[in-house]
């Protein structure tokens, strides 16, 4: 536990900068051993950065560029993915994707990209007429002309999935010292201590994960091989009743003029529109533009013209840590007990557990020490269900009888219960903030964003959290820190 | 359970409805709401003005509520609140384990829920179900009839609270669900996503039913009367509220209302001025204004700000039905008594007109009731074919939105409609082909109800095609 002033006891085995997907996917492998861990971030949250903003896909890896350290661990990862989210509850829809072809040049990349995907290790894309994607896909606007089907692409929530990794490292002994701006790392003989906006944190391994801050991070300790480039993607969700238009992720066919952009469902059974892409030098504007929505709405438009008579639900942007490096900066060096995984642009989700697993056979052959330690229960900790293909409380007719919080549904747009609201609450890592709570439920997150259930949402939180502050896992109260995540070095993302 | 009428909604429409419907002598009405307590919108309303149309005397929101509430219990009529319709049976709502698919919606939107594995199969699949494919749960069926329940028979919904989940089965299901404010998502304004910006429902609630205080500079986004409400709300909070900002070339309420809001708060409206973009990441920083006539951009510091009108039905409901959706309300394409597209399937309050005044909503459900009584009786033979009644820009909408040859006039007599331009003395023109049915005068003010008189609807001509309603 966090001693006084909010310095550590002693130093930890390995201390992970970020609380991403990819921070808490190595802190999850990792904490499985005798290890002590501690993941320190600047945001009060854990998957608050490009974790959260993403395009929500599980790719398979078809199009990653064959040969890469991307490529492998995208398939590796992706394939760990499937079953820890089936064990661990996080709701993942193998809806498949179509690849669309709109003009005579798109269409003529499609057999290189089938190509690239059996180069990947991926066998089963196969072409698709253009009588097959509008059999497939009805809705699909005028112009398609052929395709390629990627039956195992699917979409995965991209909130429970960092939250399920940090809950089971928590549960496993890791701490997590989120709203922690790491300024400075000092490294000799013993380790590292992390100068953090809230004390210092040693420890004798150092892995950075710090995701858009990750060359800043480097820096501090020497580096200097890549330079983060926050590619900026701005993405439009659509009301749950435009759900039926869609069957499957319809992705572009990248070209060199444009990348295009896709048009998915949620998991949460909403339509998704976007990114858009844009190298921007700020690391942390995430906020969205005119030119970005009505360029998506345009391209979405073309793409399924039914989409204009739908209401808007949600519009966002994230950043993605591009470099300029095509492929993902892992290294890691014996000499400093140092890891540096960097880079991760866009495939960070899809890929984490492979990333992880990666990382710490990696640290193991530097000479990390990982001595067996699997405690009895340990594993995938069951996560709340709030996905939209499976039963949620409220359609439970059983948990009701039990409890009946979970028929006393708050947020009416996305039917989550005080019961849902309350557990999440009260769990193992706890929402810091409104925010927080909304990737943990759903509440507050639908189409009225709020007109109906916020001022009551706001209200079970303020009671949960009491006056004092309310407790946090190894982590600072939901009032949080007032330093940290609005640095112009590092943003929010460590 | 079986029940004769089951409303969803008890707001000003449910709730009068309800009472309606008992003392037309009808049995068993159940009304759901999905909110902790009855009432409605004016639970949060607590600004005075309600009742003066229906209950002769002025009252505030949350008295007017209460009013209705313990009215329709007195009258005999079920009201649960915390009790959800979470869908339609044997229907693919959100979520519903079962569905129809490839049945076409009166859009022209397929339902389709399903997720097609590779070999072509659609089958029920547990979200996380390792052995198969993770589709949507699912299965399949022929396109079938849509809608809830056959014609003419009963109507299932699924209610979900807390003592459970529940099927019940009504000869007749009025939606009452009312509507809510656009977002600001939805209106695609720009910016970042930092607490503090909110509509005016949220607002209302925060302050009145949780006695929220809000300090700090204040910004309402609209000029209408709802928006001159947040003000008087965001002053009771505690706020300074800078400004009433609109787009519009003047505000779109009652000189009284502007004239005090600048007396009183000394609170401006500025107009032609439209939002650019929401500044702020963890904390709302400000918002960036254009004026319209020049171009130029300004920024204004603020700590909240509220997005207010801009209606829309909350017809979830309504759209999992089946029933067929009018484009301009964006409510259920109603005729004069208030009956959807599908029968047995009624529709009353701001669900088909977005919004007005709770006086005017339980008008509405009042007049849906006694249709509703009637059908239960088996009163006269269907009547006549809908003719639909469209209206061309700059009008936006009309209310209800069709007619029937012999069917009565509309819920106190008139249609109500909505223009998108200032027009004091408005000429409207009532058209089927080339005839034209009536000419008549009104007021239109964006966002503020107009009214079009019911004598034109015995000259329509049931074969001629949709009537349309042009302003001249």
């Amino acid at each position: 536990m966090t001693g006084p002033a909010g310095t550590l006891p002693g130093a930890a085995d390995v201390a992970i900068i970020g609380a991403g997907v990819v921070g808490t996917a190595i802190a999850r492998e990792l904490a499985r051993y005798d290890l002590s861990i501690v993941v320190v971030d600047a945001a009060t949250d854990v998957g608050t950065g490009t974790t959260k903003a993403n395009t929500a896909i599980l790719h398979t890896g078809f199009d990653a560029v064959p040969g890469s350290l991307e490529s492998r661990l995208l398939r590796r990862g992706s394939a760990l993915l499937r079953d820890y989210a089936a064990r661990a509850g996080i709701p993942v829809e193998r809806t498949g994707a179509l690849l669309v072809a709109w003009s005579a040049e798109q269409r003529r990349a499609l057999p290189e990209i089938e190509e690239k995907a059996r180069q990947n290790g991926y066998t089963a894309i196969r072409p698709v007429s253009a009588s097959g994607l509008y059999q497939r896909e009805p809705h699909l606007g005028p112009g398609a002309l052929a395709g390629l089907e990627i039956p195992d692409e699917s979409i995965i929530c991209p909130w429970t999935t960092p939250l399920a990794y940090a809950t089971e490292a928590v549960r496993a002994g890791a701490r997590l010292e989120l709203g922690r701006l790491v300024t400075g790392v000092r490294s000799g003989p013993d380790g590292h201590a992390l100068a953090t906006t809230r004390g210092t944190i040693r420890c004798r391994w150092l892995v950075n994960a710090a995701g858009l801050g990750g060359d800043l991070v480097d820096a501090m300790l020497g580096g200097g091989g890549f330079t983060i480039r926050p590619r900026r993607g701005e993405l439009i969700v659509f009301d749950k009743l435009a759900r039926p238009l869609l069957g499957s992720i319809l992705l572009p066919v990248p070209t060199a003029a444009t990348k295009g952009v896709l048009v998915a469902p949620t998991v949460y059974g909403n339509v998704l529109l976007g990114p858009t892409a844009e190298d921007i030098g700020d690391r942390s504007d995430t906020g969205t533009t005119a030119a970005g929505l009505a360029a998506l709405l345009d391209a979405g438009h073309r793409i399924v013209p039914e989409l204009a008579g739908e209401e808007v639900t949600a519009t966002y942007a994230g950043l993605r840590a591009a470099t300029e490096h095509r492929d993902y900066q892992i290294r890691v060096d014996p000499a400093r007990r140092y890891a540096c995984v960097a880079g991760i642009r866009s495939t960070g989700l899809s890929a984490s557990l492979g990333i992880a697993e990666y990382v710490t056979g990696q640290l193991a052959g530097a000479g990390l020490r990982l001595a067996g330690r699997m405690a009895a229960g340990a594993g995938p900790p069951a996560m709340p269900y709030i996905g939209e293909a499976g039963t949620r409380p409220y359609q439970d007719a059983r948990r009701i009888a039990a409890d009946s919080e979970y028929g006393r549904i708050v947020c009416h747009c996305e039917r989550v219960t005080r019961g849902e609201i309350r557990d999440a609450l009260a769990s193992t890592v706890p929402p810091a903030g409104a925010d927080g709570l909304r990737r943990r439920t759903r509440a507050m997150n639908g189409r009225c964003q709020g007109f109906y259930c916020a001022a009551t949402v706001s209200a079970m939180m303020a009671a949960a959290q009491g006056p004092a502050g309310g407790g946090r896992a190894g982590g600072p109260g939901p009032a949080g820190p007032a330093a940290g995540h609005t640095s112009p070095e590092l943003g929010r993302r460590a | 359970m079986n029940v004769d009428v089951l409303i969803a909604g008890a707001g000003p429409a449910g709730l009068a409805a309800g009472i309606e419907l008992r003392r037309l002598g009808v049995g068993r009405v159940l009304i759901a709401d999905r909110e902790a307590e009855a009432g409605g919108v004016p639970r949060h309303s607590a600004h005075t003005g309600y009742g003066l149309r229906d209950l002769r005397r002025v009252m505030t929101g949350p008295a007017y509520a209460r009013h209705y509430a313990r009215a329709a219990v007195e009258a005999g009529a079920e009201v649960r609140a915390g009790t959800t319709v979470t869908g339609w049976p044997g229907w693919a709502g959100p979520g519903e384990a079962t569905g129809r698919t490839g049945s076409t919606d009166p859009d022209g939107a397929t339902r389709r829920t399903g997720s097609t594995d590779p070999d072509g199969d659609t089958r029920p699949t547990g979200p996380t179900d390792p052995d198969g494919p993770t589709g949507r749960s699912s299965s399949t069926g022929p396109a079938g009839p849509v809608g809830p329940g056959a014609p003419g028979g009963p109507i299932s919904v699924t209610l979900t609270s807390a003592d459970g989940i529940e099927t019940v089965t009504a000869s007749a299901v009025l939606l009452a669900t009312g509507c809510r404010e656009r977002p600001r998502a939805a209106r695609l304004v720009p910016g970042g996503r930092p607490p503090g910006v909110m509509t005016t429902g949220e607002l209302q609630q925060r302050v009145y039913l949780h006695g929220q205080r809000l300090p700090g500079r204040a910004l309402v986004i609209g000029a209408e009367h709802v928006s001159f409400s947040a003000m008087v709300t965001l002053a009771h909070a505690g706020a300074d509220v800078l400004a009433l900002v609109t787009d519009q070339p003047r505000h779109q309420s009652f000189a009284a209302f502007a004239l005090a809001a600048a007396a009183r708060w000394r609170t401006p409206v500025w107009t032609t001025t439209a939002v650019r973009r929401i500044a702020g990441r963890d904390r709302l920083e400000g918002v960036e204004l254009a004026d319209l006539r020049t171009g130029g951009t300004r920024f204004v510091g603020c700590d909240t700000v509220v997005f207010t009108g801009d209606w829309i039905p909350d017809h979830e409901l309504a759209r999992l039905a089946g029933t067929q959706l009018d484009p301009g309300t964006r409510g259920p394409a109603v005729d004069t008594t208030l009956e959807t597209s599908i029968p047995g399937v009624f529709a009353a309050g701001n669900l088909v007109h977005a919004a007005e005044t709770a006086d005017v909503a339980a008008a509405g459900g009042r007049h849906a009731a006694r249709y509703i009584a009637a059908a239960l009786r088996g009163g006269p033979p269907p009547r006549g074919p809908r003719i639909p009644v469209t209206v061309a820009a700059p009008l936006r909408w009309i209310s209800p939105s069709a007619i029937r040859a012999g069917g009565p006039p509309p819920a106190r007599g008139h249609f109500l409609l909505r223009g998108d331009v200032f027009r004091r003395a408005a000429r409207l023109e009532v058209r089927q082909g080339d005839r034209v049915l009536a000419a008549a005068r009104t007021r239109l003010v964006p966002g503020r109800p107009a009214h079009l008189g019911a004598g034109w609807m015995a000259r329509a001509d049931p074969s001629a095609g949709p009537v349309l309603i042009v302003l001249r």
